[in-house]
């Protein structure tokens, strides 16, 4: 019919194309909702997964004996499964990174959002860009060529892998979140707030850290959550440098975190195991972790975008 | 204040054409003209706020006691700690109340809790608001009307205070009654400040101003006395634009 040049059947002949149209939509519709709900159910089963491997060997050591105890022995004949220990890794790794990277950061977004010229901007965000890409193996290698040697003549220890060198690499790699959210924030306060800064009498430099900062502070509080998402739960590069023994922690000392210690386990843990067991055990106490900063950092963004 | 042959180029933009004006004190001066004449460049020159702008040059002189600002050797900050100003748009940081009005003084090196206090009320009660924020001087400046955004700037203007203030269209983005209050407060301001305010409104310049400049432009035209301006304009561009012929 639609060869007939008649005026009535090309008026149906358009209704149907709209018709058909509406189909090819609604598939389109329908394949959008189902990739939604794909990684809503890869959510859900790797959360559900995580909880339902995990509780059998926290209630089996105890939660007690299992958080705090401070003495990991796996394969001990009378083994020992005490998490505290890579917990203060974890916390104390992610806190010397942020203690260190976070000014760094800071430092360097207020200079690229407010100071410097359009040209250098541009050639340091390319470059913070580039850190951002960089897998972590290679920032582990370099860690373990450079920084461990360094560590181990300065400190004149007899192994440089420390919580130390773990400590800098982490500080490294928070960097480029840190610097690009921070960035954004800054650039994003009204040009208004510095005016009514400076016509006050107040430096550039005054206005930057007093208002601009100050403004901008709930994007700098989420890069810094980001920053720290990133170190607690980093793995690879920390392996390659902190020396991987179950200690309480020390700055000059091997250690391991929670994501190590998984890593370097997982793959000698014989199935059925209390060791397995207990390293799903591990990897749920990390992911609690990772919500809790998630939470807040939801909360953060959220707080920013009222005011 | 004494300006002399001011001449402001924004790159090629020669956007004030030899300027010179004797500014009185104690006074209002409003500086009228339609938009893109040069007013609030002029204005913006009086403080050294262009110095922000990308590519702007200035030639000429502005002596303010004694001293021209544009010389090398010009502390910009204590410059601008003593000539403020007020934006056309509110711009009260996003603070509370009180810290909006601190942060001036506090810059300055005022760190005394009980002198920032008396800084804080005394502004207030100057821009005329104190009786409206009294009780919430720790909540956030953003959740103020526009009207009250508007003198708690002139509030943080003063706690510095200034000798001279310069407002930027600080009406025009205001209803008529906080536009009434804002111009009451400027005439109560002239008795202990020199004001010299951008106005795009000419009954506002009847209103409260003594002296009046119009520009057109980059030129200024006529300067003289409000009332004469008024109502013996000596130039007929002068007199086509009070009268509502262009702009």
């Amino acid at each position: 019919m639609g060869t007939q040049n008649e005026k009535g059947v090309s008026d149906t002949d358009a209704l149907k194309d709209k018709r058909h149209s509406r189909t090819v939509e609604n598939v389109i519709h329908g394949i959008f909702l189902a990739c939604g709900v794909i990684v809503i159910g890869f959510v859900l089963a790797i959360s559900i997964y995580l909880v339902v491997s995990g509780i059998p060997a926290i209630v089996k050591i105890g939660f007690g004996k299992f958080i705090f105890g401070t003495e990991w022995a796996s394969t001990a004949a009378d083994p020992k499964f005490g998490i505290l220990p890579f917990i203060l890794s974890s916390v104390y790794g992610t806190c010397g990174a942020v203690i260190i990277g976070v000014p760094i950061g800071l430092f360097t977004a207020v200079f690229l959002a407010k100071v410097a010229s359009p040209k250098a901007a541009k050639v340091i965000r390319e470059a913070v860009n580039l850190l951002a890409g960089i897998p972590s193996v290679i920032y582990g290698l370099v860690g373990m060529i450079v920084l461990v040697p360094a560590i181990q003549k300065m400190f004149k220890l007899s192994n440089g892998s420390t919580l130390l060198a773990a400590i800098v690499v982490l500080a490294i790699m928070i960097l480029p979140s840190i610097i690009n959210v921070s960035d954004t924030a800054l650039q994003a306060v009204p040009r208004e707030y510095e005016e009514g800064s400076l016509a006050l009498g107040a430096t550039e430099i005054e206005t930057y850290f007093k208002v601009d900062l100050k403004a901008a502070s709930s994007g700098v509080a989420a890069a810094i959550v980001l920053g720290i998402g990133r170190a607690i739960g980093e793995a690879m590069a920390i392996i390659m440098v902190s020396g991987n023994v179950a200690n309480m922690p020390g700055l000059l000392k091997p250690v391991r975190t929670l994501s190590t210690a998984i890593v370097s386990e997982m793959s000698y843990a014989a199935y059925g195991s209390l060791q397995r067991e207990a390293l799903f055990s591990v990897g749920l106490v990390l992911f609690v972790f990772i919500m809790i900063i998630n939470v807040i950092l939801n909360m953060l963004i959220k707080r920013g975008s009222e005011s | 204040m004494d300006v002399t042959d001011l001449n402001l180029w924004y790159g090629e933009k020669h956007a004030l054409h030899g300027v010179s004006m004797k500014i009185s004190e104690h006074r209002i001066t409003a500086l009228i003209g339609p938009s893109g004449c040069g007013k609030s460049t002029f204005l913006r020159s009086l403080n050294r706020m262009n110095d922000l702008v990308e590519g702007c040059k200035i030639t000429g002189k502005v002596v303010y006691q004694d001293k021209n600002i544009y010389d090398p050797d010009v502390d910009v900050t204590g410059l601008r700690k003593r000539i403020g100003m007020v934006f056309q748009k509110a711009n009260p940081f996003p603070m509370s109340i009180y810290d909006n009005i601190a942060y001036g003084p506090r810059i300055h090196g005022i760190k005394n809790k009980a002198k920032l206090d008396e800084i804080v009320e005394q502004s207030l009660k100057d821009a005329a608001i104190w009786d409206e924020v009294k009780d919430r001087l720790k909540s956030s400046a953003l959740g103020m009307s526009g009207g009250q955004q508007q003198r708690l700037c002139i509030a943080r203007a003063l706690a510095v205070h200034p000798d001279i203030l310069l407002m930027d269209e600080s009406t025009s983005a205001l209803d008529p009654i906080s536009t009434g209050k804002i111009e009451e407060l400027a005439v109560k301001l002239k008795e202990n400040y020199t004001v010299i305010m951008v106005t795009h409104n000419m009954q506002q310049a009847v209103r409260i101003s003594d002296d009046c400049a119009f520009f057109l432009l980059g030129d200024l035209i006529e300067f003289s006395s409000t009332d004469k301006m008024f109502s013996k304009p000596d130039d007929k561009r002068t007199e086509d634009y009070i009268t509502g012929r262009f702009g």
